[in-house]
């Protein structure tokens, strides 16, 4: 099956992920904040679909929009805005922020500039025929070439949760 | 465009997966009526069943047996005055209803009513469902904060928590049911129509599959989606007892008729997906006990049965109704929806039709099935206290599912592990 309107639809989502990034930014209530945060996610979620890869965009939506950005929200709810939004928003780091955004961004734009023959054009041609199984040929390769990797990974997560149950807990 | 539009017929597969356009559209707009109907015919069914649980009539007065009630309390709430909170954030308060009615209907993209009858087959189906119906409680958050009100703020609180922790039991019963699907042919899948049909080609379905392995995932997955669905005994975040209404107190007329669309729906989307991952999807009941081409014929006489018998329903209630002149208009509506009944029932005679409905007829009976056990928890379980849901979900269903999962994983290895211990003992 051909991709149906694939321009419209790349600047539609990068449109939006953009202007919703901006306003995660920009924004002064928190939740505002947090709900722009979950456009940006989901546009980049549609990204995922147009590069063939359907389980990483599932993914993308069960745990970070769907998951933690729920808690996000629960622990944001919580706090008392109206003093958020009075105080004053930006603290004295601008400057390193603006270095390391240009750094990010300057970067970017290298690895666009080098290595603009291995993007869509020649990628999606030849990983077309994954798309059916694609969730399929993660599984293999996470449980078969990556399997140590994954393994510690989950390992970090497990120390992360009973650090975060200590921290809690007064008595354990 | 007339060759465009025939030629789908004759493909054999979903329209998504066919690219045909015009079909998929078609399909969408068939299921956003389809469930639209039924969360009408749930309205009522779930007052009436309601009332006879607890001997009372139920809605009696609007049409014979109070049929037009759902019609009546739509007309009301679509008049209603519209108000928004004078100090509710505008904006939040406008779009949680529709993030909640847009991810419930969403979900049903998926959904295979048959092997056809699919708007399209998704690699990643399960998942997909499990995100899209994850999102809804993002729109019932945005309604509790947007309200500026203590009862609501409390209410998606208690959502929140409740399907944070849920959703964790959930995604590992259905992990185990995906692990059975790959039993035969050695890769599972996660598409709702590959599911359907691994359960066929193991002659089984999954909730018979490794007795009581497959039950234990289905029992975690059915109590899990109680609770993921906000609905009795697990009803805390609109608990009217002590929170007047939960997250959406503040709203009224069109707004809430969406909320309350949007809980129905997400109820039928999560039954769907129970349907589909461990009673067999559209395959009819016995395949193998009662096998055999007189059978099939048999049970597909079946849905016109059930038309037949609702026209008979009609016509005893038109037989019964009081002969005084006021309730002639009523008698007389009866008779005709009766008479419809009855010809709906005739159509599904004919056998061009019947072949291709029996799919469907089988789904919507399963996942009916399911919506009666929903007001049947209702009617007779008490709600859960808030620390008391915790215990079950953290304590009770999380262990269990896994352990189910990695028993289910290691029975499923039974033959190689088997080979690998007489290969080492020998």
């Amino acid at each position: 099956m051909n991709p149906v309107a694939t321009p419209f639809f790349f600047y539609f989502l990068a449109i939006t992920a953009i202007v919703s990034a901006i306003a995660v930014i920009t924004r002064r209530n928190p939740v505002h904040a947090a709900l722009s945060l979950i456009v940006t996610l989901l546009s980049l979620a549609g990204f995922y679909l147009m590069l063939y890869a359907p389980f990483v965009a599932a993914v993308q939506i069960v745990l970070y929009a769907g998951g933690i950005m729920v808690l996000f929200l629960f622990v944001i709810m919580l706090v008392n805005l109206e003093q958020n939004i009075r105080e004053y928003q930006f603290n004295k780091q601008w400057i390193v922020a603006t270095i390391a955004a240009l750094a990010l961004g300057g970067l970017l734009a290298f690895v666009y500039r080098t290595g603009r023959g291995v993007f869509p054009s020649a990628f999606y041609q030849s990983y077309r025929g994954l798309e059916g199984d694609n969730t399929q040929q993660i599984g293999i390769w996470l449980y078969g070439n990556y399997m140590l990797p994954f393994e510690i990974a989950s390992l970090l997560l497990l120390v992360a949760i009973v650090g975060a149950v200590v921290m809690a807990k007064k008595r354990i | 465009m007339i060759e465009y539009i025939k030629g789908y017929l004759s493909s054999g597969t979903t329209p998504g997966e066919a690219g045909n356009l015009f079909w998929a559209t078609v399909y969408i707009l068939l299921v956003i009526a389809g469930v639209s109907v039924a969360v009408l015919c749930m309205n009522w069914l779930e007052r009436k069943i309601l009332a006879h649980m607890q001997i009372r009539l139920g809605p009696m007065r609007v049409g014979p047996h109070g049929l037009l009630q759902p019609f009546a309390d739509a007309l009301k709430l679509l008049i209603k005055e519209d108000i928004i909170p004078h100090d509710a954030d505008k904006l939040v308060f406008w779009s949680a209803p529709v993030v909640v009615t847009m991810t419930a209907f969403t979900t049903f993209l998926v959904v295979p009513f048959g092997r056809t009858h699919a708007v399209t087959d998704m690699n990643i189906g399960v998942l997909f469902m499990l995100g899209v119906s994850s999102l809804g409680v993002l729109g019932i958050i945005m309604a509790g904060w947007s309200s500026n009100s203590h009862y609501p703020l409390m209410g998606s609180l208690r959502s929140s928590a409740q399907m944070v922790s849920y959703e964790i039991a959930m995604g590992l019963a259905i992990v185990s049911a995906v692990l059975m699907t790959s039993l035969q042919t050695g890769t599972g899948t996660l598409s709702m129509i590959g599911i359907v049909e691994s359960q066929a080609s193991q002659h089984t379905w999954f909730i018979f599959k490794f007795f009581p392995l497959g039950f234990l995932a289905f029992a975690v997955f059915a109590i899990a989606m109680v609770a993921e669905t906000n609905r009795a005994p697990f009803d805390l975040p609109e608990a009217e007892s002590e929170l007047v209404a939960g997250f959406h107190t503040e709203y009224s007329g069109f707004r809430w008729s969406l909320f309350f669309l949007a809980e129905y729906s997400a109820m039928l989307a999560v039954s769907s997906i129970a349907v589909t991952l461990w009673l067999g999807g559209w395959m009819r009941p016995f395949p193998n006990l009662l096998g055999g081409p007189t059978w099939d014929m048999a049970f597909s006489f079946l849905p016109a049965l059930t038309f037949f018998v609702l026209a008979a329903g009609c016509f005893l209630g038109t037989i019964r109704m009081p002969k005084i002149p006021q309730f002639r208009i009523q008698t007389i509506g009866l008779g005709t929806f009766g008479a419809l009944l009855g010809f709906v029932g005739l159509v599904l005679l004919v056998p061009a039709v019947s072949v291709r409905i029996q799919d469907i007829y089988w789904f919507v009976v399963k996942v009916a099935f399911f919506m009666y056990l929903y007001i049947w928890y209702r009617g007779t379980f008490p709600r859960y206290r808030f620390d008391q849901l915790m215990k079950v979900g953290w304590k009770v269903l999380l262990p269990t599912g896994l352990g189910v999962l990695i028993a289910t994983a290691l029975w499923g290895l039974m033959p190689q592990l088997s080979a690998a211990l007489t290969g080492v003992l020998q």
